[in-house]
């Protein structure tokens, strides 16, 4: 019995102790997906932000990259965060339709991120709302191997890039040297839609790309078939096989100087500088501009942050996002993962010419896409990616490879 | 209550004891497959509502191409992976000899059933590669240009099911030998005296004995073929471009990969696949029925 009473007392005092530490700090538990070098940097911003608001305490609960993404259709649902990681665009389209994301546009209006955000505001908003805040982005582009140019006797082309003709030209010369002019890996399907973004982009653009990932141009209609008759034209050049390989085996490709054009984001360049390579022989430009006058955008896949319809602690989660937004946090944050502020008032680490080539390069874009597997509903971008697939390897089935897209078209959007 | 309980304790105590197993399975074997049925009539993302759309899905899937893939590749599976019941028996019977250090023989033979599918998956991936396979790499010294096997539409179902016959033949094999130690050696000396030998003794005498390890051979090797999901999903996803799908992968594809979530139309598939796996389970219960029943 004294055992007993001594026992139940304890428990009330832990009982007593926990509702005191409750009381002094409040908890906000976020989900997030980050790889090992970004969940360092964002345990580091937490840490500011706690000290900045030290009645709020922060709990990361970070998942396995490819596994939240079906862990957060479980957790939205049954026990939801107040913070969780999505992505920008159609991505989280799903989301918000089925009303599992909160609505944060007084946060954007309370810190002036519609000015300083800018560059994302359109990729973040659906049915004038504004569903989340981006923290980081990075662009894609053409990264190249120098010495492969040097090696075929090709011009190494300048900083700010080649025209088509001389692309398309390049690729003749690089045939003749027995080097891949441009590879890319397409197992996973997503890599080669980096190259049907630019395509899509360069010959018909921004707009006309984002009518076609809303299903409002027909994949029948001879706007399409213009852009893959530009796609035909490097088709035969792309490395043989890449429907086998994934796009790490092809970044070896580039780093043996076995291929010389790489359309990729700059997350590979880690991956090419693990190979070997540095800043004097990998070389970045702007994917070629193909229809003369159409204003440049570009494709920069954004990382967000929401606040889940099921949120507790909706007040600190907002005080949150308006301090990831801030220009100071992002500057702070992607300077340690090594990719691209979404706030125009942050800075970026002057020593990096890929992250400075792709700063200037997406701050002047007339629009940024988010990629095609984020901008067209997530059907529509299977079936697109392995259409793109298909022609990268059978180029005389397009007319079918079109027929089939326009039919999954026709199902999706309703 | 111990009155009734003495009086029809034989009748009561299997249902005991089989209560547990019962239950387990009604819970994740029998619900499962008549919600499944019920999921198939909605559209449904995972998240919003379900929407009762009726036989809409079934419909779709008629006309849907990678569907017309999904279902030749898988009775192309399903031939195919038959190999593995006489290439396990030819195993078997070769192995099934008294000489020094047999058993090492036989379990390095079995080896590649004991390691996972997912190890046998990326073995032939690298095997198949572009580049640096070994496949890749001979036939290039033999005919001067590689052919990488997984970026071919036309040759992917097929590499992909010598992956998945390299550890089926060797589950057949350990069937066989098990199989082989329960053979009369009576009646094979018998045989012998009547001047049976080579082929019509395999046929005549051994077979017919193997009858039980064949049929569950069989059976092994159908399920087998139609699950082939972690083979697929390992070396292609599916791909290039589709051509490598089955039924298996494409449910998953559909319900809960990264661009699918169509819970509604992953399930019409779950149904057709169980339509197709019921023709053969019930066949096979049927024979054993049978079985039990004649003797």
């Amino acid at each position: 019995m004294v055992h007993m009473k001594a026992g139940a007392a304890a428990l009330v005092a832990a009982l007593l102790m926990t509702t005191a530490a409750s009381a002094e700090q409040r908890v906000l538990k976020y989900n997030a997906d980050y790889d090992p070098i970004p969940l360092a940097a964002m345990e580091a911003l937490i840490v500011d932000f706690e000290a900045a608001n030290p009645d709020v305490d922060v709990q990361l609960n970070n998942f396995d990259h490819e596994g939240y993404k079906t862990a957060i259709r479980n957790f939205l649902t049954t026990d939801a965060p107040d913070l969780a990681n999505w992505y920008a665009g159609n991505r989280m389209a799903p989301f918000v339709k089925a009303g599992q994301f909160q609505d944060v546009t007084d946060v954007w209006d309370a810190n002036g991120l519609n000015d300083s955000l800018g560059s994302a505001a359109a990729s973040m908003t659906i049915d004038g709302k504004k569903w989340g805040v981006p923290y980081t982005y990075y662009q894609w582009g053409i990264y190249f191997n120098k010495d492969a140019y040097k090696a075929a006797g090709v011009d190494v082309p300048a900083a700010t890039g080649v025209d088509w003709a001389t692309f398309v030209s390049n690729c003749e010369k690089f045939k003749a040297a027995g080097i891949d002019c441009l590879t890319t890996g397409t197992k996973a399907l997503w890599p080669g839609a980096g190259i049907f973004d630019y395509m899509s982009l360069r010959t018909n653009g921004y707009e006309w790309h984002m009518d076609l990932a809303n299903g409002k141009i027909a994949w029948t209609d001879p706007s399409v078939k213009k852009v893959f008759t530009e796609l035909g034209k490097v088709q035969p050049y792309v490395t043989a096989n890449h429907a086998a390989i994934d796009w790490q085996d092809a970044a070896a490709l580039l780093v043996q100087g076995k291929a010389a054009n790489y359309v990729m984001g700059n997350f590979a360049v880690g991956v090419f500088k693990e190979g070997g390579m540095t800043n004097d022989n990998l070389g970045f430009m702007a994917f070629p501009e193909i229809t003369p006058g159409i204003p440049r955008s570009e494709d920069a896949p954004t990382d967000t942050i929401h606040i889940p319809a099921g949120a507790k602690n909706v007040a600190d989660a907002k005080t949150f996002l308006a301090f990831v937004a801030s220009a100071d946090a992002q500057t702070k944050l992607n300077a340690a993962i090594g990719q691209l502020p979404t706030n125009k008032n942050s800075t970026v680490a002057a020593d990096d010419p890929f992250i400075t080539a792709g700063f200037a390069m997406l701050s002047s874009a007339h629009a940024l896409s988010q990629f095609f597997d984020r901008d067209a509903p997530a059907e529509m971008a299977k079936a697109g990616m392995e259409g793109i697939q298909q022609f990268l390897v059978q180029p005389e089935e397009l007319d079918n490879i079109l027929a089939r897209l326009e039919q999954v078209r026709g199902q999706v959007y309703k | 209550m111990s009155a009734y309980w003495k009086a029809n304790q034989r009748r009561l105590a299997p249902w005991i004891f089989l209560a547990p197993g019962l239950l387990i399975f009604a819970v994740y074997v029998i619900v499962p497959i008549f919600q499944s049925m019920l999921y198939s009539f909605y559209d449904w993302d995972g998240l919003s509502d379900p929407v009762w759309i009726g036989t809409e899905n079934y419909v779709e899937l008629a006309s849907d191409p990678n569907m017309v893939t999904s279902f030749k590749n898988n009775i192309i599976w399903l031939v195919l992976y038959m190999l593995a019941v006489p290439l396990g028996l030819f195993i078997a019977i070769f192995l099934n000899q008294t000489v020094r250090g047999i058993r090492i023989y036989k379990s390095l033979f079995f080896f590649p059933f004991v390691i996972s599918q997912v190890v046998v998956g990326l073995i032939f991936s690298w095997f198949y590669a572009p580049g640096f396979g070994l496949l890749y790499k001979v036939i290039e010294a033999i005919t001067g240009t590689g052919v990488a096997v997984l970026a071919d539409p036309d040759l992917v179902t097929y590499g992909i099911i010598a992956a998945g016959l390299w550890p089926q033949v060797a589950y057949v094999m350990i069937l066989y030998l098990t199989g082989l130690n329960n053979v009369a050696p009576d009646q094979v000396e018998a045989a012998r005296l009547d001047g049976a030998k080579g082929w019509r003794m395999l046929w005549y005498v051994i077979l017919p004995q193997l009858r039980p390890a064949t049929f569950i051979a069989v059976v092994v090797t159908v399920i087998g073929a139609l699950r082939s999901f972690d083979l697929v999903s390992i070396m292609t996803s599916g791909g290039p471009f589709g051509s490598s799908r089955v039924l298996s992968y494409y449910m998953f594809e559909q319900a809960l990969s990264e661009y699918g979530y169509r819970m509604g139309y992953g399930a019409a598939i779950a149904v057709v696949l169980f339509a197709i796996m019921m023709v053969f389970i019930s066949g096979f219960i049927w024979k054993m029925w049978r079985d039990e029943t004649e003797r």
